[in-house]
């Protein structure tokens, strides 16, 4: 393996889809109660180099996909079904063996707290090194200084030292930076970040999300991000897509979706956001109502009871999904675009 | 794992006891709050029926809980139901007569007789009432003295609480027997009374600290401040606010403590350092009477000390399955 | 960590006269006195204030203490007259001493071998017929009392079966030089193997109802430990990089789940002595254990004094170990 971190990726042609997730369906059994159906039919596609978001408030959904992805959800009581597609290969496919090899090496994750997703017993130099001694047969003497290049690069002071220290022992920023290292450390194409920054300090943010974007631009990996920050979103994600109870309801590119959201929960969302130009005095518009007012999506939108737009038809039908390409929209009575 | 391990003597059995009592309290409400930013709040869950719901459907209660009523029922009417006077020794000239100085079944004696004639079953029988008048009593004394030392603790605080709390630390830290040996040993002349004191010293420290654990827990919650607040009399507070709500977690210990009790009870009639008197049949008492003759006579230990497993078994069943369920980090 | 240690030293000092003037508060309460147990039916007071002066007891309170802590460190508790009569109940310690430590080590092997193994599986596999059968078993294990299942064991494969012997340390017949004190030891140093693995068998079914409460506690805190550990986040960070399951295991879940057992295992080591008592007993094992039972049941009180005072310092240093343990293994509290 003689590629430098910087070209890995720009061998494959950047029209093709690295990661194709078709019709993932999420379905939790509970012993005596309703199954639930937290991921519905949800499909999108992520280029090499590309970064996507997943956006929604909680329980929508978007967690359950990326830990679908990865092939981390329990075995028992949840039942996956679509396809989701990694370089032409069916994950969901795969054996339990099969994805363990794949994690670390072709898809790598992090999450929200970076000290509780931190051993505390075990210092993070061989928390790092443990990923390449597994996926790419490295001793531990061979792996340390590609350890100490990877807190490096992630923008970690003095990583000779940071080598030796437990996670108790560094910033809640550096925690987030270290996890970061670890998740990349191999290299993987695809990159899932689960609300890797809603732990951390204002401040703090704005720099992780500023070394995620400056890693994938060099690397070429390709970013999922997962959220409910819209301002995350804005500085981050080429595409968007919005969920809402399981499923897409809109998606589209960033500057267009923002200037322009069609979707009343779209529009919704991005008014109920105090903005700096706004006059003073002007109130904030919530969303009324919550998710427990949902519809099911059978047999309607479960937005309409909360949706300022809604008609008769959108408690009856279910909207579908369509898709022009740039631009997919689920919904019947959608926003009017003003310019 | 995320107590501070720098306390000394951090017994398992402290925290286990500390747990149970950051269970006392009365309602427990559940709010939801949604991401869309509206606050919802669920019916207020009584701590105790939603207890008792889980606690139908576990089997290792009901198991449990059946022994127990069992044992419970046949210790009060055993005087009523033995075959014969459990202090009379009918089969002694059997015993004088015969080479065997153990009489096996027969009609009338279903078990057979003790070495010194007198039937089996019925010392078994009245046995059971002997064992749950020694357990509950030594219990109950337990209880009032810990409940007595915890009040204290809990309604005073300050140097009166350290105080007290240091003296039960160190208690709980010697192994019950132990204890209950060192008190047993005080006194001049051992008697069923002596016993049962002895055990009883050793459960109040449990008791102390699991009170005032409690009353901590209750007089930091809302109803309690608010009724200081009203201005309403400490020890009102105290006997119709904190007592009545710590009542949930003194009852799941009471019946781990009575299992224990009557073990210890027995331990210490084996050891010789019970009741000598043994007109009035103990099981404890008899399987230690007994265990010479273990060789060639092995039923005379085997059935006491049945019966004592049995009924230890199930107070414990009950009360660990008790604890499970009010125990706030395995609800849902 | 030095400074914490030294404090903790400091407080066990303390302690340790604290349970002295405990244990001399309760050898004056205990009745039958020295005087009258001594003089028993000979008693006459001439004769009872004759002793009364010649064992101090005259003197203020104070004084009787000092004399009292003086005789302890220099040694002498008296002379047994129950357990060993007329021999000096230091020396009925010390000799007896190695056998319930011999005891005890086999007995805690047992129950870590087998309780931390059973309750990871169990914790893996929870709610399987495994996990179940082993929680009721532990559960059982905790409400058989020790001597109930020493006698269980004794009949079974002692007398019944006729497998493993009835009682004591050595058999009869065997010759054995003696080193330590610990028999399996003495045997192995002296190359004498017979008497090595007559020791051993001698010490197999006492270990195993000694080693009943341990193991159940161990057993079901591993459990609970592990079932813990494994929903924490940075196993689910371990499962993301694709690490091996041997890997997971013994780096991410063990490493951290063990904490608390390293603990309960300090704690039981200090609570086996009330379990030895009843297990030495049952098999007539010669050591403190026995000698305990013994001397609380005939009064021996110069015997009990020092086992008392041993029993106690036990408890303290072990808890030392264990709170010094605890800290040394915990990587969060050794870098503060």
């Amino acid at each position: 393996m003689t590629e430098t971190i910087e070209n890995v990726n720009q061998q494959q042609s950047s029209t093709d889809a690295l990661l194709s997730v078709r019709d993932l369906t999420v379905t939790f059994q509970r012993q005596g109660e309703q199954p639930f159906r937290a991921v519905d039919g949800v499909s999108f596609d992520v280029r090499p180099g590309q970064t996507v978001g997943l956006v929604g408030e909680s329980g929508c959904g978007k967690s359950v996909t990326s830990l679908a992805i990865m092939g981390l959800l329990p075995h028992r009581g949840v039942t996956v079904e679509g396809e989701v597609l990694f370089q032409g290969t069916d994950l969901l496919k795969e054996s339990n063996n099969q994805m363990r090899d794949r994690r670390g090496r072709d898809l790598g994750m992090i999450f929200q707290d970076p000290l509780s997703s931190l051993n505390p017993v075990v210092p993070i130099g061989i928390q790092v090194t443990e990923v390449l001694e597994r996926h790419r047969g490295m001793s531990r003497k061979a792996a340390t200084p590609v350890a100490r290049d990877m807190l490096d690069k992630v923008g970690i002071p003095d990583p000779e030292r940071r080598l030796k220290d437990y996670p108790h022992q560094l910033s809640g920023g550096m925690r987030q930076r270290a996890l970061i290292a670890m998740a990349l450390a191999c290299q993987p194409r695809v990159l899932i970040a689960d609300e890797p920054t809603t732990a951390l300090d204002v401040t703090i943010q704005a720099q992780i999300l500023a070394l995620l974007r400056d890693l994938v631009q060099d690397t070429g990996t390709a970013l999922v991000m997962i959220t409910h920050d819209l301002g995350v979103v804005a500085g981050l994600c080429d595409s968007v897509n919005v969920l809402y109870a399981g499923k897409i309801v809109e998606r589209g590119d960033r500057h267009p979706l923002f200037a322009a959201p069609r979707h009343p929960y779209t529009a919704g969302l991005l008014s109920s956001i105090p903005r700096l130009d706004a006059p003073r005095g002007e109130r904030l518009t919530p969303i009324p109502g919550s998710v427990s007012d949902n519809l099911p999506w059978d047999h309607a939108c479960a937005f309409a009871p909360r949706c300022p737009n809604a008609l008769e038809v959108c408690r009856e039908v279910r909207p579908e999904l369509v898709d022009d390409g740039s631009r997919a929209l689920r919904c019947h009575n959608p926003v009017e675009v003003n310019r | 794992m995320s107590d501070n391990p720098l306390k000394s003597h951090s017994d398992r059995r402290k925290q286990r006891i500390d747990d149970l009592a950051a269970t006392a309290g009365d309602t427990a409400r559940t709010d939801t709050v949604t991401t869309a930013g509206t606050v919802e709040e669920a019916p207020g869950v009584s701590l105790i029926a939603s207890a008792w719901r889980r606690l139908r459907r576990n089997p290792v209660f009901i198991v449990g809980a059946v022994i127990t009523l069992i044992f419970i029922i046949l210790a009060l009417i055993s005087p009523w139901i033995a075959p014969h006077d459990p202090a009379a020794q009918p089969l002694l000239d059997k015993v004088r007569q015969g080479s065997n100085p153990v009489p096996g079944p027969e009609p009338g004696f279903p078990l057979g007789a003790d070495p010194a004639g007198r039937d089996l079953l019925s010392r078994l029988l009245v046995g059971a009432q002997q064992t749950l008048y020694v357990g509950v009593v030594a219990t109950v004394f337990g209880l009032v003295g810990g409940l007595t030392l915890g009040t204290l603790a809990g309604a005073f605080g300050g140097w009166v609480d350290s105080f007290v709390m240091r003296m039960v630390d160190v208690m709980l830290a010697i192994p019950s027997l132990l204890l209950a040996m060192s008190i047993a040993a005080l006194a001049p002349r051992p008697s069923q009374m002596t016993l049962i004191i002895a055990i009883a010293i050793v459960q109040v420290p449990i008791f102390a600290r699991l009170l005032r654990g409690s009353m901590l827990a209750v007089r930091g919650s809302d109803h309690v401040l608010a009724a200081r607040a009203l201005g309403v009399k400490r020890s009102a507070i105290v006997f119709r606010h904190i007592l009545p709500n710590s009542l949930a977690p003194v009852i799941v210990q009471s019946t781990l403590v009575l299992a224990t009790s009557i073990i210890d009870a027995a331990a210490l009639s084996f050891l010789g350092l019970g009741n000598p008197d043994d007109r009035k049949p103990e099981w404890g008492q008899m399987l230690g009477a007994s265990q010479h003759l273990i060789g060639d006579y092995p039923h005379l230990a085997f059935y006491p000390a049945a019966c004592i497993i049995i009924v230890a078994l199930g107070f414990t069943l009950m009360g660990e399955s008790l604890r499970e369920a009010l125990d706030p980090k395995t609800r849902r | 960590m030095l400074r914490f240690i030294l404090r903790r030293l400091l407080q066990m000092i303390g302690v340790i006269v604290v349970l002295s003037l405990l244990l001399f508060i309760w050898l004056r309460s205990l009745p039958g006195g020295t005087v009258s147990a001594m003089l028993g039916d000979r008693a006459t007071p001439e004769s009872t204030a004759r002793l009364r002066h010649e064992l101090g007891l005259d003197e203020p309170i104070t004084v009787q203490y000092i004399r009292f802590v003086q005789r302890i460190v220099s040694g002498d508790f008296g002379i047994s007259t129950g357990v060993l009569p007329g021999s000096d109940s230091l020396d009925i310690f010390l000799t007896r001493l190695p056998a319930t430590i011999e005891l005890a080590i086999f007995a805690m092997i047992i129950a870590i071998a087998a309780g931390i193994p059973l309750g990871y599986v169990a914790a893996r596999r929870r709610g399987s017929a495994l996990d179940n059968t082993s929680i009721v078993g532990s559960l059982i294990g905790v409400a058989v009392p020790v001597f109930f299942l020493a006698f269980l064991l004794k009949y079974i494969f002692a007398l019944e079966l006729g497998v493993l012997p009835v009682s004591g340390r050595q058999s009869g017949d065997i010759e054995a030089t003696r080193v330590t004190g610990f028999f399996v030891l003495d045997g192995i140093l002296t190359r004498e193997w017979d008497a090595a693995w007559d020791a051993f068998l001698h010490l197999i079914l006492p270990a195993l109802a000694l080693a009943s409460i341990p193991f159940a506690v161990i057993f079901r805190i591993t459990r609970a430990s592990v079932l813990e550990v494994m929903e924490e986040d940075y196993v689910r960070t371990a499962e993301s990089k694709g690490l091996s399951s041997r890997v997971i295991r013994g780096r991410h879940i063990l490493r951290n789940a063990l904490l608390p057992v390293v603990t309960t295992i300090g704690l039981q080591t200090g609570g086996l002595l009330a379990g030895a008592v009843l297990t030495e007993r049952v098999f007539s094992y010669s050591g403190i254990g026995d000698a305990l039972a013994v001397s609380f049941f005939l009064r021996d009180y110069a015997v009990l004094q020092v086992l008392i005072l041993a029993a106690a310092v036990t408890f303290v240093v072990v808890n030392l170990f264990v709170d010094i343990a605890y800290a040394v293994i915990d990587p969060r509290i050794r870098t503060r």
